[in-house]
């Protein structure tokens, strides 16, 4: 911004010749306008227009029948068991990313870039798959389906299943965020607080911690938002019993399956505000403490 | 300094949500769980609630019904997987066959239950859009250039696959009996379908919410409900000159309910269903009851005489017409090309 602004001042500075400093943009007013337009077009109708279609499904019986939506014990047990999920995936993931990342970023060892790539294993496979890999292992003709019968475990659709699959899904999150912040960083203060005495766990609390800490922050928050919506994972472990193993994303597909298109789309609506609630968040740290945030930081 | 409230956060963050967790201890209920297919949704909302009341009534014990749906096929999968289900409703005999065959009931489960342990039938008919506008009567016209048709996926419906047969038994009887011509008139058939659902309620909502195609193959109870749904204006129903007797059966799972000790309250369940409840019910609800006599009069009447093939006479029963048609291999597989 203020490089933008010197350059627009200084012909108006000049006196008698003005220096003629070449426009950055070169395209004629028309053709900016058009494109501006063009792009505003396309982020309304793909993005804007679905979101805002989302609520206006939601309310078109009105308010009332919005909040009738979750008068509905299978919805309500639905919000909670994702909310469950989500406060057993998210904390998991926090510890596990921090430990990966505290590892790969300050210290060197043989098999670095496999655990790298290890970690970014779940961007790129399908949740899909991910959620039959633990049908494939704890199913009852899984590896392990013979043993869990035996003991009586339930892993696959029940509670566990579903946040073993979300932690799967969401586990590059937390991680991702902070080894880029944490390289840049550097070992330098780790070292001096080692040289004046601090211990390992010291070390890591008071300076590797603090240093990281809004950076963490995001990637909970991210962390979070796709372990409350994800579907694909989730809905190969889920069983789909009602009031029992649904999570929203889950309960908005039945409802929408049951004809119940108002309902499905409120519960919706909590999902789409859960993530402008993120997207404000996420923003505000940002902008606030974009320094602090590393600057790989660009999905 | 910020650095501190930072790191308490985060300790908050770490420390206090697993605790939320433990919160949520199952309470100690009576329950079984009934694992079904898709279009049986507003059937057993109803007949679960007079089940429950009835148990009460019977023994005083509290009991509450669990429900899944889905496509059959894809339901049976997680039932062999695993998923704890005191009994199954399934849309055809070879899904319960296939958990059969993992061990979880014996293979003679058909037999245990009256009328083919099906309390209930149906059948295929076709939804149109009001006034037919392409002049759907029969069969042949859906192979038609321009006419689209809508049915889930036989992969992984069983209403898909009354649907494949019951084209199939048309053209068969049209041709003399001729199998490859059968063969031939369901390839041109798929070739009019431009999306395949998974389960019976993703298609009529295909057809009826988001309007595409001309025509959905459906079950009768699937189409009289979209009129409920959806309003009478809005749909009409096209009866075939030949459809297919469906026989969506019912069987306890026996290695599941002698685990959570559940057969007399499974055993009850599906009894009921046999029962004036279970017919009442299952009438009201636009499937055909086993004994209309216990039906109310009025829900009966809506049912309309048809030419029916069965499974049994007319295609070898399930065993043989699975692998032959759906299996890997199969016609389907031969015939069906996505576009």
């Amino acid at each position: 911004m203020p490089a933008d602004a010197t350059l627009a001042a200084a012909p108006s500075l000049g006196t008698s010749a003005p220096i003629q400093l070449p426009s950055p943009i070169a395209e004629s007013r028309g053709a900016r306008i058009a494109l501006i337009a063009l792009a505003v077009a396309f982020l309304g109708f793909f993005l804007l227009l679905p979101l805002v279609a989302v609520f206006v499904e939601a309310f078109r019986k009105g308010v009332e029948a919005y909040f009738e939506s979750f008068d509905d014990p299978d919805t309500l047990s639905a919000i909670w068991l994702t909310v469950v999920v989500a406060a057993i995936a998210v904390p998991l993931n926090v510890v596990f990313g921090l430990a990966a990342s505290w590892a790969i970023a300050k210290f060197e060892f043989k098999g670095k870039s496999f655990l790298l790539s290890l970690i970014d294993l779940p961007f790129s496979v399908s949740p899909v798959v991910s959620g039959m890999c633990y049908v494939l292992l704890f199913g009852a003709q899984g590896v392990f389906g013979p043993w869990l019968a035996k003991h009586d475990l339930q892993i696959i659709f029940a509670l566990p299943g579903l946040v073993l699959a979300t932690i799967f899904v969401t586990f590059p999150f937390v991680a991702r965020e902070l080894i880029p912040l944490m390289q840049e960083q550097g070992t330098s203060e780790e070292e001096a607080a080692l040289s004046l005495g601090a211990g390992g766990f010291r070390t890591f609390w008071s300076v590797t911690l603090p240093n990281v800490r809004w950076a963490l922050l995001y990637g909970v928050l991210l962390c979070n938002a796709r372990a409350m919506g994800e579907f694909g994972a989730v809905s190969v472990v889920s069983g789909h019993l009602r009031g029992l193993t649904n999570t929203i994303p889950l309960q908005v597909e039945i409802l929408y399956n049951d004809y119940n298109f108002v309902a499905a789309f409120a519960v919706a609506s909590v999902l789409a505000g859960l993530g402008l609630v993120t997207l404000a968040i996420k923003s505000g740290l940002e902008w606030r403490y974009g320094d602090q945030i590393s600057s790989a930081h660009r999905h | 300094m910020n650095r501190r409230r930072a790191s308490r956060i985060i300790a908050a963050l770490a420390f206090a949500t697993p605790l939320l967790a433990g919160v949520t201890g199952a309470c100690a209920q009576g329950k079984i769980t009934n694992v079904s297919y898709d279009p049986t949704r507003e059937l057993y909302k109803e007949f679960n609630a007079a089940f429950e009341k009835n148990w009460k009534a019977e023994t005083g014990e509290t009991i509450k019904v669990q429900v899944s749906h889905g496509g059959s096929g894809k339901q049976a999968r997680s039932v062999i997987d695993g998923l704890n289900a005191d009994v199954v409703t399934l849309a055809l005999a070879a899904d319960i066959d296939a958990i059969a065959k993992a061990g979880k009931l014996p293979a003679d489960w058909q037999k245990r239950l009256p009328h083919n342990s099906s309390p209930y039938t149906s059948t295929i008919v076709f939804l149109v859009r009001k006034g037919n506008p392409k002049g759907v009567k029969d069969w042949d016209d859906l192979v038609k250039d321009g006419v689209q048709v809508i049915t889930p996926n036989p992969k992984t419906s069983g209403g898909a696959r009354w649907n494949y047969l019951a084209a199939w038994a048309y053209a068969r009887e049209k041709n003399g009996g001729d199998d490859a011509k059968a063969k031939e008139f369901v390839g041109k058939l798929f070739k009019n379908v431009p999306v395949l659902d998974s389960g019976a309620r993703g298609s009529t909502t295909t057809f009826a919410q988001r309007e595409l195609g001309d025509v959905l193959l459906a079950w009768e109870n699937e189409a009289f409900l979209s009129f409920k749904e959806f309003g009478e204006d809005k749909f009409e129903i096209v009866y075939p000159s030949i459809s297919i007797l469906a026989e969506p059966p019912v069987a306890i799972i026996d290695q599941n309910v002698d685990k959570n000790g559940t057969r007399k309250a499974a055993e009850a369940y599906l009894n009921l269903l046999y029962d004036k409840e279970g017919q009442t019910l299952a009438a009201k609800n636009f499937y055909r009851p086993i004994k209309p006599e216990l039906a109310n009069a009025e829900d009966v009447k809506r049912f309309k005489d048809l030419k029916l093939v069965t499974i049994d006479k007319d295609f070898g029963g399930w065993a043989k017409a699975q692998g032959e048609h759906f299996g890997d291999g199969g016609t389907f597989d031969q015939i069906y090309k996505p576009q």
